[in-house]
């Protein structure tokens, strides 16, 4: 009882001092959102004292040291709109509360290429997906956060391979020899898209972790800015920073654990069925040569793989100093076995800020160096051909003790016969493939305000982007491979290296005016590329020479730009943007090297007029529309205008008298190259329902290209090559995307988001030849052989890689007739001209659906991917399922199980490429499923626990009776299979 | 406002500036080799074009055995020049069978190709890949061109000389492309480099161009002892002259048999050439040292490598029976096999040291299936070996690519060219005398010497002669035996022994990509 007046006293005379001596107040509470979770991060700014806090774990925020008086409080957070007030200081206030989502991020500042504009402003087609809204599970490339979510946007693995990465289409690809990959830019910095030697994706050197949003520039007055890259369409990654507000430290771990399996096996006869094609089909001497093995090859090359992943993130501020630091490491096996990815990231992030912020300065770095050890994937191909009658060992310890075709008599006996198929097994134990490859992506902006007029600012950006691999190749003596020439060694090494400047200033009055809001940007940009490749010798393992150097590589380009853009806003009502852009390419010769690309697009905010203003069903309604050109330049050769002559090595060359000269020989080349030009037009609408619980978007889109760059075949005598890259044709994309986002629960305790996305897009060849010409046929491509024969063509009037193909018979039972097909001039012969144009294998629909469930502390959701209308050519049945296939000159293999169905004999070149084998590829694919519970600090109150389980390619359904109907380009030759992946992840936020 | 103005104009002539001195960083140049203009203002650099002229012929790329290839599409060792010249010109007749099962090797030896087989088009894309390259060097090196550049009078001698071994290899090209295609497209040193759609020239007057270029360089050409080995002599030029004037009637319906002579005679009366003492040297590692090769295709183990030319015809003739050890090579690759019909043209046997097949009791003439037949199918010839005529191997370390020299024109095929003219302008004794010479070498004594001689008899010695060196179809065709049934052979037409071809096939057809994207061409009837 004491005690308590003796507190009572204390806490009176702490009161009475702290009014009367530091008159310093404190503002304080809580801030929850409509469920009543905390918020976390939110940034509570008090303008006039230049004060502030950001909601910790637990949505409590805490302002100190406040003088008494009148504030302009903001609250303000990424997904959630912010809340202005004005508010009086008196005393320690505690003061809570709650913010509503922001579904549409209306007044998000989204980066759009040299500056930043609010989502309401945009004019063009811009696209924002923030860490929330990512992919989850096991994921190694950037792309793969975004696959499905985007309408327009067409992500497709380029296999299972750890690391192999996707291919990324936006809105068609506009080229067919130049890359149709958009251009990806990181802080700022534009990435080169070009391989990198020993690395199975440039992109597998970013760590998908470090990665806090994706916008996606979509259409030609988005792109435009970027002049002769953006035909293909721009995404542009921002990373995470440190926190702008307060210094207090934050540190997240991940860890997440894998298993991966094989989702589906390719499908070559079983060793039964193997034996009873011999003994019904096969010579005296084949049926002799059965073994009595049950081999199943795949089995012996794939296995089940682990994945294991740890991201470490610390972020917080030292005085005037945010930072972010983080570490990550991924051990990623590959399905093949001893395949492996070991990848190590680090990555720093400072954005301080002086003179009272008006100089800021942003610094990113990011290094990343992976080893791998790539297993043989040509055990692939060995798989699907050993015999599997034949047993894995041979029972005898030479060649490694795997079981090969050996020279049964002559001189050769006993050695392996060079040109036989090798044992899958032992290709996979017997090479070491292995390779280091280090990249370091970093740039500095310094971005100054200035004093006298702080609308006023200029950017000056510096960035790098360095990548160096080396690798080598190693076989042992014993491998029947190389055993003729005694094993073998190589090595190989690449630098690359892209650097950039860019200089911009930027007038806006956005912060102060209301009515008219300006924003203009003018800037100046010179980035150059260098790639060095020296040539090595290949040697045995005694240390001979197999082969001297080759021809080493030494390449550069440049681009020179200046750039300009303005967006007028009146009112908030109607929007206006123009840009310009002038670049200078080193690929291009004097004449051809410079392009001027403008574009002008406008938004009308429907919902803002007084008519829909109070509107309680339509919320928000924009309209929009655009037009621009752009280029792509991207083409793989960085001189092609320039008749050069290269240098023979020293074994090519010619002997004369008892001399021998080096030869000099000339390259092809076309002086008037010049890059495609892309002029697109937009139109758009984007919509809010039912206070934007029902919100979306609809585009429609056409581009136009023209000056296609295409590597044809050169007309004969013209050219110091047969094949030339050089401006050829036109073609055009056409589409439709559509967007839809329900948020269908959103209470208390659940809430229920689904999205949905779907795109059409129709392609169209409209011009083709240099020289033009009605009655050509085409362009062919698509090879399937090796021997010039191909299964596609790019003909007027059609969609690129249109298949072309010989139309099979089929008797009455409906089974294919074996080397008979359509003869459709009744000439007597089936040549070229009987060839029927079918699909392609771009579907003309594909679609995205998103769905997240959150229940109290559980959650869970599903991505799923459809396409429809696109064609995939069965190439490995074609070729490999008929017996004489099998027939190899060296030793008799397997073939496809299609031949039960076919009974196809013999492999003419009609039949290689042959309607039967080709299938429609539609397929829905469920990317991942994940549940979740979200511990929060159940298990202790200093750190917050999430913990999930993902599946990864949880199910395929497609009629496609090859291992997996999503093959790049089309046409299926067994790819490295894509696994299913197992995952346990875990998330902790200290 | 005014300090806005000042500030936009102080920052254009900055970036101004700036662009000034950065925009000359766009005229970027390979760091790796030559502008063209570069290594022609050199006179050294251009005995190296020329050596790759010569090399167009070996080497398939800029690095040997493969890398960097010349001509994209088709596997590179399938593109080299002699390999798929041989292709056309043996695999389809009495002389070769091959038993892969690659994608239009079948289509060869059945002489069922089409406009799209990848061997007809990798010879036409070789040969059009050669003839470019010599027409800019021919521009090069020609007298004004040369006074521009300020080359001194010794310089402008050897460049001319150059020039002169430039234009027979482009006619030599050019000599395949009428032999092979009949109608081909034209280009020579004034046509342009780009975009243009060359004229189609027909068969008649392409004849009459090649014999004017050959004329013309005739006594420019060094001659045979002056020639260093490897590059183009008179004599090479008189051996392409005969040739042609031979098959004068199948190239423009007009026979020229005494201009055979004449040059036949030109040849002989060098005294140069001799034919071998022993018929496998010509064909063997060291065959540079054979004084019967008048042009030849030069292939090193070292230094010329590739896996067409001689290594081709040696590897691919290795059947499991051979031992590669006894041809200088480290392995086989079990192709190539000949037809009874050829086999049985050799009625003495093994008296006759071109009796060169393989065969063990095991192995049966006859050639049941043509693809993948068994190890036990029909002969094998082992003519060309990477081994020295002192049984040492070549010079290549793992024994992968062969020193052998491919000859190209040799005296043997002189001798029966100016028999076989002889015979038809009706002069017997100058023909029996030649035929006999080869026929004495062959046997290595007279007891073999024929008492006369008959047309047939010269095409059966030319058969057994000069077969596997590029020349059998166009002997054949000039009897009319290719195409129609008169001479039949395993697999002609598709049957097993052989049946009726139709006669268009006496040409190729022009390839489709070249008939699609050229307007002006005319494809060969029958395709």
């Amino acid at each position: 009882m004491y005690l308590r007046h003796i507190n009572k006293l204390i806490l009176l005379t702490i009161v009475l001092f702290s009014e009367n001596i530091y008159s310093q107040y404190s503002l304080s509470g809580k801030i929850i959102d409509n469920s009543g979770e905390p918020v976390i991060g939110a940034s509570v700014f008090l303008k006039e004292s230049s004060s502030g806090s950001s909601s910790d774990i637990n949505g409590q925020y805490s302002i100190q040291n406040i003088e008494k008086g009148n504030y302009n409080l903001t609250i303000s957070v990424v997904g959630f709109k912010t809340i202005s007030e004005s508010l009086t200081i008196q005393s320690n206030t505690v003061k809570d509360f709650t913010m509503t989502e922001d579904a549409l991020l209306l007044n998000e500042a989204v980066v759009i290429g040299y500056g930043t504009a609010r989502t309401k402003d945009i004019t063009g087609s811009a696209v924002l997906i923030s860490d929330k809204d990512f992919n989850k599970g096991s994921v190694t490339t950037p792309e793969q956060l975004i696959m499905g979510k985007i309408p327009g946007v067409k992500i497709n693995s380029n296999n299972g391979a750890p690391g192999s990465g996707s291919r990324i289409r936006i809105r068609g690809g506009t080229s067919i020899n130049a890359s149709n990959d958009p251009l990806i830019v990181i802080d700022g910095v534009p990435l080169d898209n070009g391989g990198i030697d020993g690395a199975a994706n440039p992109l597998n050197l970013i760590n998908p972790n470090d990665i806090a949003s994706f916008v996606v520039l979509k259409d030609a007055s988005a792109t435009a800015i970027y002049g002769s890259r953006g035909a293909n369409g721009v995404i542009l990654i921002t990373t995470k920073r440190g926190n702008g507000v307060d210094n207090k430290l934050k540190v997240q771990f991940t860890t997440n654990n894998s298993l991966s399996t094989i989702a589906k096996y390719a499908t070559p006869l079983t060793a039964d069925q193997y034996r009873d094609v011999i003994n019904e089909f096969g010579t005296a001497n084949q049926i002799d040569e059965l073994g009595d093995s049950s081999t199943d090859w795949q089995k012996q090359i794939y296995r089940n793989a682990y994945i294991n992943e740890n991201n470490l993130s610390i972020s917080g501020g030292i005085k005037n100093l945010p930072y972010r630091f983080s570490f990550g490491s991924k051990h990623e096996e590959g399905l093949l076995k001893r395949h492996k990815l070991d990848r190590y990231s680090a990555s720093l992030n400072l954005s301080p800020s002086f003179l009272d912020d008006h100089l800021k300065l942003d610094v990113n770095t990011r290094y990343v160096q992976t080893d791998n050890f790539f297993a043989d994937q040509s055990a692939i191909w060995s798989a699907n051909g050993f015999d599997p009658t034949l047993p894995v060992y041979s029972g005898d310890t030479s060649y490694g003790g795997y079981y090969e075709f050996l020279y049964s008599a002559g001189g050769q006996a006993g050695n392996p016969i060079p040109l036989a198929i090798r044992n899958p097994l032992g290709l996979i134990m017997q090479k070491d493939d292995i390779s280091n490859v280090s990249r370091f992506i970093g740039n500095a902006k310094l971005t100054y305000k200035a004093h006298f007029m702080p609308e006023l600012k200029a950017v000056i950006n510096v960035g790098t982007d360095v990548a160096s691999s080396n690798g080598s190749v190693t076989i042992p003596i014993q491998a029947a491979s190389s055993f003729q020439q005694g094993g073998y060694f190589s090595e190989y090494k690449m630098d690359k290296s892209n650097q950039l400047i860019d200089g911009f200033l930027n007038y806006s009055n956005s912060e102060k005016a209301k009515k008219h809001r300006i924003d203009v940007t003018t800037g100046y940009s010179f980035q150059e590329w260098s790639t060095l490749r020296p040539a090595y010798a290949k040697f045995n393992i005694a240390g001979d020479t197999l082969n001297p150097p080759g021809i080493p590589t030494d390449t550069k380009n440049a681009l020179l730009s200046f750039y300009g853009r303005s967006i007028y806003s009146f009112n908030d009502k109607y929007v206006v943007t123009a840009t310009l852009r002038r670049d200078g390419s080193s690929r291009f010769s004097p004449e051809s090297r410079w392009g001027v690309f403008p574009s002008f697009s406008a938004a009308w905010i429907i919902s803002e007029e007084s008519f829909l203003k109070n509107s309680e069903l339509l919320t928000y309604l924009k309209a929009r529309g655009g037009y621009g050109v752009t280029g792509q330049q991207d083409i793989y050769a960085d001189y092609p205008y320039i008749a050069n002559y290269q240098q023979g090595s020293v074994t090519a060359q010619y002997l004369f008298g008892n001399q021998y000269f080096t030869t000099l020989r000339p390259d092809g080349y076309d002086y008037s190259i010049q890059w495609e030009t892309t002029s697109s037009t937009n139109l758009g609408l984007d919509f809010g329902i039912l206070n934007d619980r029902i919100s979306g978007s609809f585009d429609y889109y056409k581009k136009e290209t023209s000056d296609l760059l295409a590597t044809v075949p050169v007309v004969a005598g013209t050219n110091f090559t047969n094949q030339l890259l050089t401006n050829v044709g036109s073609m055009t994309n056409e589409g439709v995307e559509m967007n839809l986002n329900f948020g269908l629960i959103n209470s208390n305790s659940t809430k229920l988001d689904l999205g949905l996305n779907g795109t059409y897009n129709k392609n169209l060849i409209t011009g083709l030849t240099a020289v033009p010409d009605t009655s050509s046929i085409g362009i062919q491509v698509g090879d399937v052989g090796g021997f010039g024969n191909t299964a596609q063509i790019h003909t007027v009037g059609y969609s690129t890689f249109t298949y072309f193909l010989y139309e099979a018979n089929y008797d009455s039972d409906g089974n294919p007739i074996e080397d008979q097909f359509t003869d459709f001039n009744n000439d007597s012969i089936v040549n070229i001209d009987d060839r029927v144009r079918s699909g392609n294998p771009n579907p003309k629909w594909f679609f995205g659906l998103n769905l997240n469930l959150e229940h109290k502390r559980w959650y869970t959701g599903f991505s799923m991917r459809a396409e429809v209308g696109g064609y995939v050519y069965n190439n490995v049945a074609a070729q490999s399922g008929n017996f004489q296939s099998g027939n190899s000159t060296f030793n008799t293999g397997n073939i496809h199980s299609s031949f039960l169905e076919t009974e196809f004999l013999g492999k003419s070149f009609e039949q290689s490429v042959n309607s039967y084998y080709l299938e429609k590829s539609d397929f829905l694919r469920m990317d991942y499923f994940t549940l979740g519970y979200n511990f929060g600090n159940q298990l202790s109150d200093k750190f917050r626990m999430n913990a999930a389980l993902v599946i990864n390619n949880v199910f395929v359904l497609s009629n496609y009776s090859g291992m997996d109907p999503e093959v790049v380009g089309g046409i299926d030759n067994t790819i490295y299979p894509r696994p299913r992946i197992f995952s346990l992840n875990l998330t902790f936020d200290f | 406002m005014k300090f806005l103005k000042n500030t936009f104009y102080f920052l254009t002539i900055i970036s101004f500036t700036i662009s000034i001195s950065c925009s000359k960083r766009l005229d970027l140049e390979p760091a790796i080799g030559l502008s063209s203009i570069d290594v022609y203002k050199d006179a050294d650099n251009y005995v190296n074009v020329l050596a790759k002229l010569y090399a167009g012929m070996s080497l398939s790329g800029l690095h040997g055995p493969s890398g960097n290839p010349d001509i994209a599409g088709i596997d590179e060792g399938f593109s080299q020049y002699i390999r798929v010249l041989w292709n056309l010109q043996d695999l389809p007749t009495d002389n070769a069978i091959c038993r892969w099962n690659d994608v239009g090797i079948p289509e060869m030896c059945k002489m069922e190709w089409s406009a799209d087989n990848s061997f007809v088009k990798a010879m036409y894309s070789r040969i059009y890949y050669q003839i470019p390259i010599a027409n800019v060097f021919i521009k090069e090196t020609s007298d004004e061109s040369m006074s521009e550049k300020g080359f001194s009078n010794e310089e402008q001698e050897e460049l001319r000389m150059y020039r002169a071994e430039a234009r027979f290899l482009r006619a030599l090209s050019y000599y395949h492309a009428m032999d092979l295609f009949g109608n081909v497209p034209f280009v020579d040193e004034t046509s342009p480099i780009g975009v243009f759609l060359p004229e189609q020239i027909q068969r008649a007057d392409l004849f009459s161009w090649i014999e004017s270029e050959l004329k013309a360089i005739e006594n420019i050409l060094m001659t045979a002892s002056a020639a260093p080995y490897g590059r183009a002599s008179q004599s090479a030029c008189h051996a392409l002259l005969a040739k042609m004037f031979l098959n004068a009637e199948v190239y423009t319906g007009t026979e020229k048999n005494q201009d055979c002579i004449t040059y036949s005679q030109k040849i002989i009366d060098n005294g140069s050439f001799s034919l071998d003492d022993q018929y496998a040297h010509v064909f063997m590692a060291d065959n540079h040292t054979s004084p019967e090769i008048i042009f030849p295709v030069v292939f090193d183990g070292q230094y010329t490598q590739t896996w067409g030319g001689t290594t081709f015809l040696i590897c691919a003739s290795i059947g499991s029976l051979m031992d590669a050890s006894d041809y200088g090579m480290n392995n086989g690759w079990n192709g190539l096999r000949t037809t009874p019909t050829f086999v049985n043209t050799f009625s003495d046997s093994s008296l006759d040291s071109r009796w060169m097949f393989q065969a063990d009791s095991n192995q049966t003439l006859e050639i049941d299936i043509l693809t993948n037949c068994p190890d036990t199918s029909g002969y094998l010839i082992g003519k060309f070996s990477n081994l020295d005529q002192n049984g040492n191997p070549g010079s290549h370390a793992q024994l992968q690519h062969a020193d052998a020299d491919f000859p190209m024109f040799r005296l043997a095929d002189v001798y029966l060219m100016i028999a076989e003219a002889s015979l038809r302008n009706g002069d017997q004794a100058t023909a029996l005398t030649y035929v006999n010479m080869v026929r004495e070498r062959a046997y290595g004594n007279t007891n073999f010497n024929l008492s006369s001689v008959s047309l047939d008899d010269i095409l059966e010695e030319r058969g057994k002669e000069l077969f596997w060196e590029c020349t059998r179809r166009t002997d054949l065709i000039r009897f009319n035996k290719f195409t129609g049934s008169d001479l039949l052979w395993s697999f002609k037409g598709g049957e097993i022994n052989g049946a009726d071809v139709p006669q268009y096939r006496d040409l190729y057809p022009l390839p489709t990509y070249d008939i699609v994207n050229n307007i002006n061409l005319v494809q060969n009837s029958g395709y």
